[in-house]
């Protein structure tokens, strides 16, 4: 298909370069440089899409990010982004798009049913429609909202693409290229700042693209070419297009997504496909422009009707016509100047001027033109169903109430002009409370709240002169501020057309005996008919407004429809505007992806994986992996056919039999050191400190101040001031930061300093009753015999010439010792003691294991102490000291910590012996009680006794103490289980504790 | 997100940061008989003003010091950082 709307020789795409590219399954070809919406206009395609909720067409109705229509759906290199702004992405050799919210297609849309039956669509129709009853929400309304309110269809899978995060420091930020972004950031740059210039579109340059003025004797294009090639070559700038700032965040952070291979039919090596900017600047300039106001009439919404500076930008950038037959309705001097392009490119316009006599130099020049100006007159409704066709007009009384002359004129598009709007976004995300400014119906940025000024016509400065010459002052000052020079660059003349005042008036009235829609808010189909019923419906605040007919609240976040919005309220409550007030502005300013939030944290890499020295080993004997916190422990060794029921049962088994060996390595580990170290454990852990000889280990627990038990392990008094503490692989970082607590806010006065040192050692536990044998040939040197290292000992030796640590302590209740090395040197550690442990019959064992040994021994972990256990219920009560404070113990004299039925730790057994019990089931007396059956507490680990091969569980009851011995029930109505039980002592196996002592 | 100026290492950002709370709870001195009622404001009652407050942050993934920061928690404005055992202003 021929271009037929392309211009000859006008334009800045690249005609050297022809694209092709698909829409909806057709071809169709433009040139570089040039948007879908461009290529697809100049091939006269102006049906896109279809509306949210009636599916009426949609057209394309702005040139950039207030697009509220033109969202397609794109797929690039095998990946699929959903909503992209066909306004706004550049169009590359093979790009395949297609419209979104239509189906069969875009031409025949069984949707678009709802245009007729809109009668049943008024505002708030979600909340009426799909109230009752509850039971149909998920069944009926919502997958029928879901498939009509459906954008884009987002891919299922991984996104392979690379997005990148990066962290930014400037002196100065700022946000648009337009004439005060460029004269502010070459002032500031000149003056010595660190500038970091960012621009949303491809081009640099803003409404000097498009405006016929004359700045230093150049035109507006000459001039930003000038000044960015000036500024990219200065060492102190950076200067980015495609690059949108979005979002303004506390203490001035500001993010900015930078689009780097969005517009290249592939990603290069080496680039990310976006880039997310953390920017955090001392100073922020905001010249992020101003977006021109639709004017409302009826059917505004017909493809063809657009905003007028988008035509002209059409033109002027892009070379191409949006029309041959245009009307341009306007009630200011804007849309003169996009008829005189008309008029420049060969087409004759008509304008529609809805004052009554205005004079400027521009009116004076479309006159000259010979173009037909008729004054006092409006739009009323636009025809034409999948593209503008004609439009009914009409002279319009003094008072803009009655409607004259009504006549029917044909045209193909209708360019709308109701002056323009302030892009007040970021400034308002940064706290500045905006203020109305009655000269242009607009609010601006009020006093800066964080480190910001905004400049140019997103401060409603909307004379070229005025701003360059405020940028300019304004680019010196807050240079001057951070850099102290005074290096100030002259201002450039500045030679532009005098624009006259704009008319107020902006929505035209219905003629007597027609109802049209009149669009407010294009993307999500807001009318003039539903904000009226609201505020008759009772609705006065304006956020109610917004969030019960949806007015600004599509992804768009109403940048064109706004303030229109605000206008109307005002008017029928009798209000003036700053009196109803805005809505709150949020980040995003425009849609970010995903993949650029995440940045390069996804997958593995969202989380670091830890794993110990001898990992590699592991893997090698089939090791089945389990996430520990961070860390990856192996949860069974598989041997041929088993499953972890079978593996774990026989490694615990050979513990019980022979030896096992266990990678702790995991463990958290603390080096407890200085004078009043002892002193410091004695306040930290429940039990006494004091007395520990040198060369030997204590169990502690120790507290939150609540009471509650926070975690538990053992420490060992390596030398007079050197203590080595181990924590629970979960807690950790808690405990560290725990204790650094205390240290520093609590009892500074304690010489006392810890420090993690949980990944230098490497940690393996030996454990059953051949350990003893198995050391003897490890360290033929030392005296390991019960006296030489006895239960809770610590001995230093070497290992094959590595220096160890061994400590004799027990997690399984067998005879056991735990043996440490420098990281390095844990994978030689563990081949020894494999090696060495053959004639002794040893196994590796998991953690399904280990759980399995310390459950038969009733040694409480993670699953009791849950952050809702005091030592009480965890059996811990002999640990807590009666004659010394510490950390929580107040809290144990709460009455409720005192009641003597409280739940306690026990053993339950079930009483056929084979049936599992599951973790988490309810114990109770009778299982056929009334709902909610009463429990008495819940089972908090379970495992298969290898002792006395049959299930064991620990479980924790109310009044535990007495109830050993009782016949009750475990319930789970999870897994849909009553199980008959006894409650037996929770130290099932070995409960004198000789194994450990032997 | 907050810039908070940690008296050991300077400016930082605050994912460096971890928050631990109301910085005027002082801990009643150990072995002291103190009421219910006082330990019970000690573990649990906490204000939450509006406006200026004094509260601690842990430089953890930095100098690990705890610190003190006094911010307004409407506004997120930070008026002063202090070392753990500083004099407060
Ligand atoms: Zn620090």
């Amino acid at each position: 298909m021929s271009q037929d709307f392309r211009l000859d020789n006008v334009g800045m795409v690249n005609r050297e370069k022809k694209i092709s590219f698909k829409f909806n399954g057709k071809k169709y070809f433009g040139f570089e440089g040039d948007t879908i919406a461009s290529a697809l206009i100049a091939n006269g395609v102006h049906l896109v899409g279809r509306s949210f909720k009636y599916h009426r067409p949609r057209g394309f109705f702005g040139v950039g990010v207030d697009e509220p229509y033109a969202i397609l759906q794109l797929d690039r290199n095998n990946e699929r982004d959903p909503n992209i702004r066909a306004t706004e992405q550049e169009i590359f050799e093979g790009l395949e798009v297609k419209s979104v919210n239509c189906w069969p297609s875009v031409n025949f849309d069984i949707g678009a049913i709802n245009n007729f039956l809109k009668m049943f669509f008024p505002a708030g129709f979600y909340y009426k429609t799909f109230m009752w009853p509850p039971s149909f929400w998920y069944k009926i309304y919502e997958p029928f909202i879901r498939m009509a309110a459906g954008f884009g269809e987002a891919s299922i899978k991984h996104d392979k693409e690379r997005y990148e995060h990066k962290y930014e420091y400037c002196d100065l930020l700022i946000t648009g290229s337009g004439p005060s972004g460029l004269a502010s950031a070459y002032a500031a740059a000149k003056n010595g700042a660190r500038v970091i210039l960012a621009e949303d579109k491809p081009r640099f340059g803003g409404s000097l693209l498009t405006s016929d003025v004359n700045i230093g004797n150049q035109t507006g294009v000459e001039w930003t070419e000038k000044i960015i090639a000036e500024l990219k070559s200065m060492p102190n700038v950076t200067v980015k297009n495609r690059s949108q700032v979005f979002g303004y965040y506390d203490h001035n952070m500001l993010v900015m997504s930078e689009r780097i291979s969005d517009h290249l039919p592939k990603t290069q090596k080496y680039l990310p496909k976006q880039r997310l900017w953390y920017i955090r600047a001392n100073e922020v300039l905001i010249s992020s422009g101003s977006i021109e106001r639709p004017l409302v009439f009826g059917n505004n919404d017909t493809p063809g009707v657009m905003l007028s500076s988008a035509a002209k930008e059409y033109m002027k950038v892009y070379g191409v016509l949006v029309g041959k037959k245009p009307l341009i309705f306007t009630n200011n001097d804007s849309g003169y100047e996009t008829a005189i392009e008309f008029k420049k490119n060969g087409v004759n316009p008509i304008i529609l001027d809805t004052r009554s006599n205005p004079s400027s130099d521009i009116i004076t020049e479309a006159k000259n033109l010979n173009i037909e100006i008729r004054f006092s007159y409006v739009v009323v409704a636009a025809k034409g169903y999948k593209k503008v066709k004609s439009a009914d007009i009409a002279k319009i009384s003094d008072d803009k109430k009655e409607l004259f002359n009504i006549e029917n004129i044909e045209c193909d598009c209708i360019c709308v002009s109701g002056f323009w709007t302030p892009s007040i976004h970021l400034a308002s995300q940064s706290g500045n409370k905006s203020k109305f400014n009655e000269k242009i119906d607009a609010f601006v940025p009020d006093k800066s709240k964080q480190k910001e000024n905004t400049i140019g016509s997103a401060n409603g400065i909307f004379t070229l002169e005025e701003t360059i010459k405020d940028a300019f002052d304004k680019g010196f000052d807050v240079s001057n501020k951070i850099t102290e020079k005074n290096n100030k660059v002259s201002v450039p003349t500045v030679v532009e057309k005098k624009s006259t005042d704009h008319d107020k008036f902006w929505c035209v009235p219905l003629p007597k005996g027609k109802s049209y829609k009149r669009f407010l808010d294009f993307q999500n189909d807001v009318a003039v008919s539903d904000i009226e019923l609201a505020l008759r419906e009772g609705f006065r605040s304006i956020e109610h407004v917004k969030r019960y007919t949806t007015l600004g609240m599509a992804t768009d976040q109403g940048k064109t429809s706004n303030l229109n919005g605000l206008q109307l309220v005002s008017d029928i409550e009798n209000k003036v505007v700053p009196q109803v007030g805005h809505t709150t502005f949020r980040p995003p300013y425009t849609p970010v992806s995903i993949g650029a939030i995440v940045g390069r944290e996804v997958g593995k890499h969202s989380k670091p994986t830890r794993k110990s020295p001898m990992h590699s080993w592991h893997e090698k004997n089939n090791a089945v992996f389990v996430d520990a916190g961070v860390w990856l422990r192996p949860r069974y060794y598989k041997q041929g056919n088993e499953g972890l029921f079978e593996a774990s049962k026989r490694e615990a088994k050979n513990v019980r039999q022979n030896v096992g060996v266990c990678d702790v390595t995991t463990l958290g580990k603390i080096d407890v050191k200085g004078p009043d170290a002892a002193e410091f454990l004695n306040r930290v852990y429940t039990n006494a400190w004091l007395k520990l000889p040198v060369g030997k280990a204590r169990y502690g627990v120790m507290l939150r101040e609540d009471g509650i038990v926070m975690d538990d392990g053992t420490t060992t008094r390596i030398s007079e001031n050197h203590y080595h503490m181990t924590t629970t692989t979960a807690q950790a970082a808690n405990v560290l930061s725990h204790l650094e607590y205390y240290l520093q806010l609590v009892w500074p006065e304690l010489n006392v300093n810890v420090v993690s040192t949980t990944e230098q050692w490497a940690g393996a536990a030996i454990a059953g009753p051949n350990s003893r044998k198995l050391l003897m040939k490890l360290f033929p040197n030392l005296d390991v015999s019960n006296e030489g290292l006895p239960f809770m000992g610590y001995k230093e030796a070497d290992l094959f010439g590595v220096p160890t640590k061994i400590y004799r302590i027990s997690f399984s209740g067998e005879l056991a010792y735990e043996i440490n090395v420098e990281s390095d040197n844990g994978y030689f550690m563990w081949k020894k003691i494999m090696e060495v442990g053959q004639e002794f019959q040893i196994q590796p064992y998991g953690t399904e294991a280990l759980s399995t040994l310390r459950i038969e021994m009733g040694h409480v972990a993670g699953s009791e102490l849950d952050g809702r256990t005091i030592p009480y219920d965890a059996s811990l009560e002999g640990l807590v000291s009666k004659k010394k404070d510490f950390i929580g113990k107040r809290s144990l004299n709460r009455s409720a910590f005192t009641s003597t039925d409280r739940e306690k730790l026990v053993g339950v057994v079930p009483i056929d012996k084979t049936t599992s019990i599951p973790e988490g089931s309810y114990i109770v007396k009778d299982p056929k009680a009334k709902l909610p059956n009463p429990k008495l507490g819940h089972v908090s680990a379970s495992c298969w006794s290898v002792e006395y091969d049959n299930p064991f569980s620990l479980a924790i009851i109310k009044d535990g103490k007495n109830m050993i011995g009782q016949k009750l029930f475990a319930m789970s109505p999870l897994k849909n289980k009553i199980i008959p039980v006894e409650i037996v002592s929770s130290h099932y196996v070995d409960p004198e504790g000789k194994r450990v002592r032997s | 997100m907050l810039y908070i100026n940690c008296p050991h290492c300077g400016l930082r950002s605050q994912n460096e940061f971890a928050y631990g709370g109301d910085a005027t709870v002082k801990r009643p001195e150990l072995n002291k008989e103190i009421s219910d009622q006082e330990w019970d404001n000690f573990v649990y009652l906490r204000k939450s003003p509006r406006g200026k407050h004094l509260e601690l942050w842990h430089h953890i993934s930095g100098c690990r010091q705890w610190i003190k920061v006094e911010r307004d928690t409407s506004t997120h404005e930070i008026f002063k950082t202090y070392k753990a055992n500083e004099a407060i202003e």
